[in-house]
């Protein structure tokens, strides 16, 4: 029990995510409608990214440090999900566009900056793959997750706060906190970003037994 | 140490002639194919077109210039370094070649390129920074970039690969000085590009010399 708490706590928080993101008040914008609500789906999808691509980086780190296969594992499997969830968080925000800037893909610097960060990632993914030896994979992948991810920073955080953007919080365009007078949404908003984040763990820890019970029986 | 380094580089490309000549010529037939590709008269490609297609071919020509200071390397070569010199003087040795190498490329490709598809430059010293700061930026990415698909035994596919989405935030600040630099418009329009310029090129200096004895070691 005392180890499953987290996992209780994250169904319990998705569940509240659903039902709250779904059914609970919301400002009433124009343009914005109900899909103000995406802020409960879109937006945690790149904090969990973000998160798991974190832990990813850490793990590299620990990796070049010891040289433990086992960090090389979890920096890999971190990757995999985060990249997952920024997927899903491009798809999200596509959807919302489609919505309310009338168009799926409009060349938004926040776009652009999603679709090149996603392009490190594979490439990581295809530089694993183009390696045999194990060892010298998980060391030179390792170095190329460290030298991505801080490539990456100052795309995600800096480049589109530089142009005109189109996407809240950007460009002069307020972000949800000029809507939430009453704070209803971040009521649901916060719980919803710890959510997400949790299962990307979750699923994370999953895929990591799998891969060592497939090396354990090789 | 790395003064003593940087010499030898020199004398060896002095001595084989062939490889500057090489991506000289790379250079001055990619400017050639797209002049008469597009099918120019002196000074009636779009601004916007010649600023894009002048850092797209100096892009590819960086990418082939930098390549062979790892992957065309032999293993031994590369032992009898080892046994030498530090990684940390290597690394930086070869990024301040690499540089040097990549102005000088830069600086012809202007010359040829505004010589047949017409020079609509008004600010030239800004354009000489900004090919300087683009010179550093470039070559410290693809140092490393080239030391890590050297390691993956791979080609120059891979090289292109893993460089292309970390080089993208940078080239998008380059084109934009240079646009700037081609409208002749005032420093301060600049000035925030500039500083993010500098500053990812630091990012990717610093983690560049930071992981490359990791590398080194495998």
């Amino acid at each position: 029990m005392r180890k499953y708490w987290w996992k209780i706590a994250t169904t319990v928080l998705l569940l509240y995510t659903f039902i709250g993101g779904l059914l609970f008040e919301v400002p009433r914008l124009n343009i914005l409608n109900e899909t103000i609500r995406a802020l409960y789906f879109h937006v945690p999808m790149w904090f969990g990214m973000i998160i798991l691509l974190t832990i990813s980086v850490i793990y590299s780190i620990k990796y070049l440090r010891g040289s433990n296969p086992d960090h090389d594992l979890k920096a890999i499997e971190f990757a995999n999900i985060g990249v997952v969830f920024g997927v899903l968080g491009i798809l999200t925000g596509m959807v919302w566009a489609q919505f309310t800037w009338g168009d799926w893909w409009s060349g938004d610097p926040k776009q652009n900056a999603a679709a090149i960060g996603l392009l490190i990632y594979l490439a990581y993914f295809v530089l694993r793959g183009s390696i045999e030896n194990e060892e010298q994979r998980a060391r030179i992948s390792a170095v190329y997750n460290i030298f991505a991810f801080s490539a990456l920073i100052p795309l995600l955080f800096i480049l589109p706060r530089l142009t005109d953007s189109l996407h809240p919080g950007n460009g002069g365009n307020p972000g949800f906190n000029a809507y939430d007078l009453d704070s209803r949404l971040r009521m649901v908003f916060y719980p919803a970003v710890i959510a997400w984040a949790l299962l990307g763990v979750w699923i994370t820890t999953i895929r990591v037994r799998i891969r060592k019970l497939e090396i354990k029986t090789q | 140490m790395i003064y003593q380094f940087i010499k030898k580089e020199f004398k060896v490309e002095w001595r084989n002639k062939y490889a500057i000549n090489g991506i000289a010529l790379y250079l001055v037939s990619t400017i050639f194919i797209c002049y008469l590709s597009f099918n120019v008269k002196n000074n009636q490609l779009a601004v916007v077109t010649w600023n894009a297609l002048f850092w797209i071919i100096i892009l590819f020509a960086s990418i082939n210039a930098v390549a062979k200071s790892f992957i065309q390397e032999k293993h031994e070569r590369q032992l009898y370094y080892y046994t030498i010199i530090s990684p940390q003087a290597l690394i930086t040795a070869r990024i301040i070649y690499n540089t040097l190498l990549l102005i000088v490329l830069a600086l012809l490709g202007v010359l040829f390129y505004s010589l047949i598809l017409g020079n609509p430059i008004q600010d030239i010293t800004l354009f000489l920074i900004n090919i300087i700061l683009a010179a550093i930026g470039f070559s410290s990415t693809l140092t490393l970039i080239s030391a890590i698909a050297s390691k993956a035994g791979s080609n120059q596919t891979l090289m292109a690969v893993l460089g292309f989405p970390i080089l993208l935030p940078m080239l998008l600040m380059v084109i934009k000085i240079s646009k700037n630099a081609i409208d002749g418009l005032a420093l301060s329009a600049s000035f925030d590009e500039i500083l993010t310029l500098c500053a990812i090129n630091i990012i990717v200096g610093a983690v560049s010399f930071l992981l490359f004895p990791y590398l080194w070691r495998s």
